[in-house]
């Protein structure tokens, strides 16, 4: 035997080896379930699937993409929050700096087409589990927690926008919520909000309506600044994480990918 | 008032072929042309799934495609739009949806013939399970590999945008919200913001929530087909292409300042005029129609009848039409062209289906009213910001 399969069959021996994997190479059917079963980001998947739920031209990978997707954003969203504040004296300044100071950075290249890819991405999973049919029963729920991981998808889009505090940000941010201000009933300008009287005193105004929730103000300032800033880093990605979760899972309670009855 | 814009959108004096395409597809930009043009192409690729699918067609009509957009990137107002680096985005999706579709209609095409011949699937491979390990977890590593090429290599050749710092006093013109966004925003030059904004939307995430509730067909389940789910895969591809994918194009590449339309090879001029003047149901039913008839005196009502607002029977009309659109109508559907949907899914669901259908289908009723009559609003209660 070689030198460096000596060094291979010493290394495969020791405690260490396999204390962390418990199995031999993957190389029968045994090994190769076990590959699976005992490893914690592996075992998403079940030990065997059909051939052609996973063929390219049926899924287009496109759910798995998406959560790749996910996965790159948070990697290099949480790189960029080492470097950004979600101050307006300095917002625009750090990405200023993150351009301009670090040589071949890439960091908030990769972080913003990622995010475009990621809408792209789950739009066209979103079409491909429509066109297969599969939200049909016993997967409407998960078509269900599907739909509002996009309408999050598009919400941590939407609030990492605002975060360069360039001209572009704050008037997308603008023009988007706006329409807040005309909601039914909880905006000042909606249908309805004039009804919400106590007495002579409007409960609807700009001080206090679906808008003003959303920005912390009655503009774009720096508290919407803020208030995105956490919408962004922490709160949407925790209820994303806790919905791929539910998600990743039924996909394997209600049968795995879908496929002709 | 189509042809006005038909006369306007040419814009300055042009010679030779490729002027004169570009001619045509600028006057051809305004939405009461481009809409509907989109509507038919549409309609025309879903009728004809089975042909235009073909390797052979399918890779012609991609390479026109291609060919248009490279020749039209010669042209340099064109080539200022998609180059926007938030635009090319909108680039790559029109390109990955025309090719999923072809990839999903091509494979419904097959199995919708192998169904008649009564052959099994492409997806029935009976029970020829793999092993995730290698099979799948390969799959997953090349996708994750080239992904991660694909981005890096997007990362390098586009800088992330970024324009002068935020100045709360300098509104740009336009303004655009993100591109993703903007099918809903182009719905405001029809709708006020509390539908185009909070409604439509709300509507639009119900509708997929309910979506698998409505759809009560057992077929077309785990595989493609078009054949076995017709009604419900024509609603969703209007919705999507339609009022989603085309009102997106056409909210990026064609809306320049004051929300004007530019045709593609058009510069953005901040000095053309936008006059348009747009009139409501009631002008049209207290003003309009008795002038031209004489039936009842012109004007519109601004006395209270006892208990009942002016503004109530000054709307009468509007509010008559849109109770019959959203009331009356479902009626009528269920016990005509809607029938068997209405014996299969039962009347709750029924209610809840034509809630999100009536929605979906205003916003086309209401720009083909607009584009035909110029009506603004149906109902306009400018007393409680209500106006539809």
């Amino acid at each position: 035997m070689s030198v460096f399969g000596n060094i291979g069959k010493y290394i495969t021996e020791s405690q260490v080896w396999g204390s962390v994997f418990r199995h031999g190479i993957p190389r029968d059917r045994r090994t190769r379930a076990m590959a699976v079963l005992s490893n914690v980001f592996l075992h998403l998947h079940p030990v065997a699937v059909r051939k052609s739920g996973i063929r390219l031209s049926f899924t287009w990978c496109m759910g798995g993409l998406t959560f790749f997707l996910f996965l790159a954003e948070t990697i290099t969203g949480v790189l960029l929050m080492f470097y950004y504040r979600p101050v307006v004296e300095y917002a625009y300044g750090d990405i200023i700096s993150l351009r301009s100071h670090v040589t071949l950075g890439l960091l908030r290249e990769i972080h913003r087409w990622g995010a475009h890819a990621m809408v792209i991405a789950i739009w066209l999973h979103m079409l491909r589990v429509f066109l297969t049919g599969s939200y049909k029963p016993p997967r409407e729920f998960n078509w269900g927690v599907g739909v509002i991981l996009l309408v999050l998808t598009l919400l941590l889009s939407f609030t990492g926008y605002l975060l360069p505090w360039d001209q572009l940000a704050i008037w997308a941010i603008t023009v988007g919520s706006n329409m807040a201000r005309a909601t039914p009933f909880l905006g000042h300008e909606g249908p309805g909000a004039q009804l919400l009287m106590i007495g002579d005193v409007p409960l609807m105004h700009a001080g206090s309506d679906a808008r003003f929730l959303l920005l912390a103000g009655t503009s774009v300032g720096p508290n919407a600044l803020l208030r995105f800033y956490v919408l962004h880093c922490i709160f949407i990605p925790l209820v994303v994480l806790v919905l791929i979760a539910v998600h990743f899972w039924r996909i394997r309670k209600d049968g795995g990918i879908s496929g002709p009855l | 008032m189509m042809f006005d814009m038909l006369a306007s959108g040419g814009g300055g004096p042009s010679s030779g072929l490729s002027a004169m395409i570009k001619d045509v597809l600028n006057a051809s930009s305004v939405p009461e042309i481009f809409v509907p043009i989109m509507t038919v192409l549409t309609i025309v690729f879903l009728v004809t799934y089975r042909s235009w699918t073909k390797p052979k067609v399918a890779a012609g009509l991609g390479l026109l495609f291609v060919a248009f957009y490279l020749w039209s990137a010669t042209d340099p107002n064109f080539l200022k739009i998609i180059v926007k680096p938030d635009n090319v985005p909108i680039t790559i999706m029109l390109v990955a949806t025309a090719l999923v579709t072809w990839v999903a209609f091509r494979q419904a095409a097959i199995n919708d013939a192998r169904l008649e011949r009564g052959e099994p699937l492409i997806e029935s491979g009976a029970d020829d399970k793999v092993l995730v390990w290698p099979d799948l977890v390969y799959t997953e590593l090349i996708c994750l590999v080239l992904c991660s090429v694909a981005l890096v290599v997007w990362a390098i050749l586009l800088k992330a945008p970024l324009e002068p710092p935020a100045n709360p006093t300098n509104i740009p013109n336009p303004s655009k919200a993100p591109w993703y966004f903007l099918g809903l925003q182009e719905l405001l030059v029809y709708f006020d913001p509390w539908i185009a904004g909070v409604l439509l939307p709300t509507f639009i995430v119900i509708g997929l929530l309910a979506l698998p509730y409505l759809d009560k067909n057992p077929l077309g389940n785990g595989y493609y087909t078009f054949k076995q789910r017709k009604f419900v895969i024509w609603m969703y591809m209007f919705g999507w292409v339609v009022l989603w994918i085309v009102l997106i194009v056409l909210g990026t590449f064609l809306r320049g300042p004051n929300w004007n339309i530019f045709g593609p090879y058009e510069a953005w001029d901040p000095h053309r005029p936008a006059a348009l003047l747009n009139i409501n149901v009631s002008d049209v039913f207290w003003v309009v129609l008795p002038e031209k008839t004489g039936l009842w005196k012109p004007g519109l009502p601004t006395d209270d009848i006892g208990p009942i607002p002016a503004y109530l029977i000054r709307e009468a009309p509007g509010l008559a039409l849109l109770g019959g659109y959203f009331f009356v109508l479902p009626v009528v559907l269920a016990s005509t062209i809607f029938r068997k949907i209405y014996r299969d899914i039962g009347f709750i669901r029924y209610v809840i289906f034509w809630t999100i259908m009536s929605w979906m289908f205003i916003v086309p009723v209401k720009m083909v009213l607009r584009w035909l009559f110029n009506l603004k609003y149906f109902v306009s209660i400018t007393e409680w910001f209500l106006n539809i």
